[in-house]
């Protein structure tokens, strides 16, 4: 069967499926398709895209997927991605927020950091990422020129992940703090830590990060959301 | 006085050899080195080896870096009063001084160990899924700029080998030899003051009935014959050799 004898259910189920196996070139075919029959940019993205990467990050947790095909599923999410974005700009989707994400200052690993940039883009975040190996003053820099309700910082190792305290004096240092809403993750970060060096929030992976950022935005509208 | 090293299986050979070089008389128990893959699983790896252990040792050591842990292996040893080496990695522990040293000059730096390159498919390329996903590479490696090679014993096919590596890699390498580095002083100091009281291990109170029941199996049983240990378990003796 082609997927233009798909029906809409089953196309976004297709979809889902083929981002679940990390099938890039057929994602991007079903994107295509999906717009191709009238869909708006930001319902590929969410029933399509984000439906599917929500079933990844599940059965990661939950032991079924591990980091390779998260990788091979965010890799197909991206090629979709790269079509869907200037459309949302295009359409003017709605952004429910902004976010300035970067790995700290010695720290090169970004893949989880990508990731978390890529499914916060899917929820409707505005992301500035700033890549790798950023002092505090890149992060201050990005705060002020870019105006962001939250940032984000990441480290895989334990020997730079204590530089987020340091990021986060500077912000104190430069007034910068209350107005930005911390959270920090990375393979060694944990929630102690998290708090220990003053962040707002920890995030053990990317969904996480995606629906504490969002509770974030609710309750900031005032809308009262527990976090 | 009977003493048990649990260590990562990345360590092992060198633990073997500094223990041969020393003369010490220990039972070694490893510990696979692929949970660094999942570090969550370190410190209930290490935790069930302490609890076989405890009840037949006077002392137990365990050899092996935080790892990525987040302070969970130390939070375990605690409860047991075992004492492990200090340092946060087997880079730091073979490198010393000289690996921030070289992470402040290059991030970017990926570090190969004598077992990382005689393992280098099974750890790396199987373990990152390079093997099923050849196209992942540059998703891990982008960021990297040079690979460093702590040499623990230098041998032209291991030499040989991290060429190839980081040749596979695109990145220039560079050796230090780091010989054993602070692992042996360190596993030194610790062995030099192993017989005070202050390293007797306790078992975990959240364990207690466990463990009464487990020595009482022991007891009974009498002494472990070299035909009896288990699969895992290097007997090392200085100058005698490897047992079962």
């Amino acid at each position: 069967m082609s997927l233009k004898e798909l029906s809409d259910d089953d196309l976004w189920l297709q979809m889902q499926d083929d981002l679940y196996d990390g099938q890039k070139d057929e994602v991007v075919e079903e994107t295509k398709e999906a717009l191709a029959r009238g869909h708006t940019p930001q319902q590929v993205l969410s029933e399509g895209l984000v439906a599917g990467m929500d079933i990844v990050g599940a059965d990661f947790r939950d032991g079924i997927l591990f980091v390779p095909e998260v990788l091979m599923s965010a890799n197909a999410m991206k090629a979709g991605m790269e079509i869907l974005r200037p459309l949302l700009v295009e359409t003017g989707a709605p952004r429910i927020g902004k976010m300035v994400i970067g790995t700290v200052k010695g720290d090169i690993h970004d893949i989880g950091k990508n990731l978390v940039a890529m499914m916060m883009e899917g929820a409707g975040f505005e992301v500035i990422n700033l890549g790798v190996n950023n002092d505090a003053q890149k992060f201050i820099d990005a705060i002020r020129e870019h105006q962001p309700e939250i940032i984000g910082m990441s480290a895989l190792l334990t020997t730079t992940m204590p530089y987020m305290k340091v990021v986060i004096q500077a912000l104190k240092d430069e007034g910068l703090r209350d107005d930005v809403y911390v959270m920090v993750g990375g393979a060694p970060v944990t929630e102690s830590f998290g708090q220990a060096v003053g962040a707002d929030a920890y995030a053990r992976d990317a969904a996480v990060a995606v629906e504490m950022a969002k509770a974030y935005m609710a309750r900031r509208r005032g809308e009262g959301v527990a976090a | 006085m009977s003493v048990a090293f649990v260590l990562c299986g990345a360590l092992a050979r060198e633990v073997i050899a500094i223990t041969r070089r020393h003369g010490w008389v220990v039972d070694l128990y490893g510990v696979a080195a692929k949970e660094h893959l999942r570090p969550q699983r370190i410190a209930p790896a290490v935790e069930a080896r302490l609890q076989e252990l405890i009840p037949r040792y006077e002392r137990v050591v365990v050899i092996y870096g935080d790892c990525g842990t987040s302070g969970q292996l130390d939070a375990v040893l605690e409860r047991y009063n075992v004492p492990r080496i200090a340092g946060p990695h087997c880079y730091e522990m073979y490198a010393g001084p000289r690996f921030d040293a070289l992470m402040e000059e290059q991030p970017g730096s990926f570090f190969l160990t004598d077992f990382l390159v005689r393992c280098f498919e099974g750890t790396i390329v199987k373990g990152l899924g390079l093997d099923r996903f050849p196209e992942l590479r540059p998703l891990y490696f982008a960021n990297y700029t040079r690979v460093v090679y702590l040499v623990q014993e230098e041998q032209p096919e291991l030499l040989a080998r991290a060429e190839q590596i980081a040749a596979s890699l695109g990145l220039p390498l560079e050796l230090h030899t780091s010989g054993y580095g602070l692992l042996e002083v360190r596993l030194l100091n610790l062995m030099a003051s192993l017989h005070e009281e202050r390293y007797a291990p306790r078992a975990s109170t959240e364990n207690q009935e466990e463990h009464r029941q487990e020595t009482a199996v022991l007891t009974h049983a009498g002494p472990l014959q070299a035909a009896q240990i288990k699969p895992g378990l290097k007997r090392v003796q200085a100058g005698v050799g490897e047992g079962a």
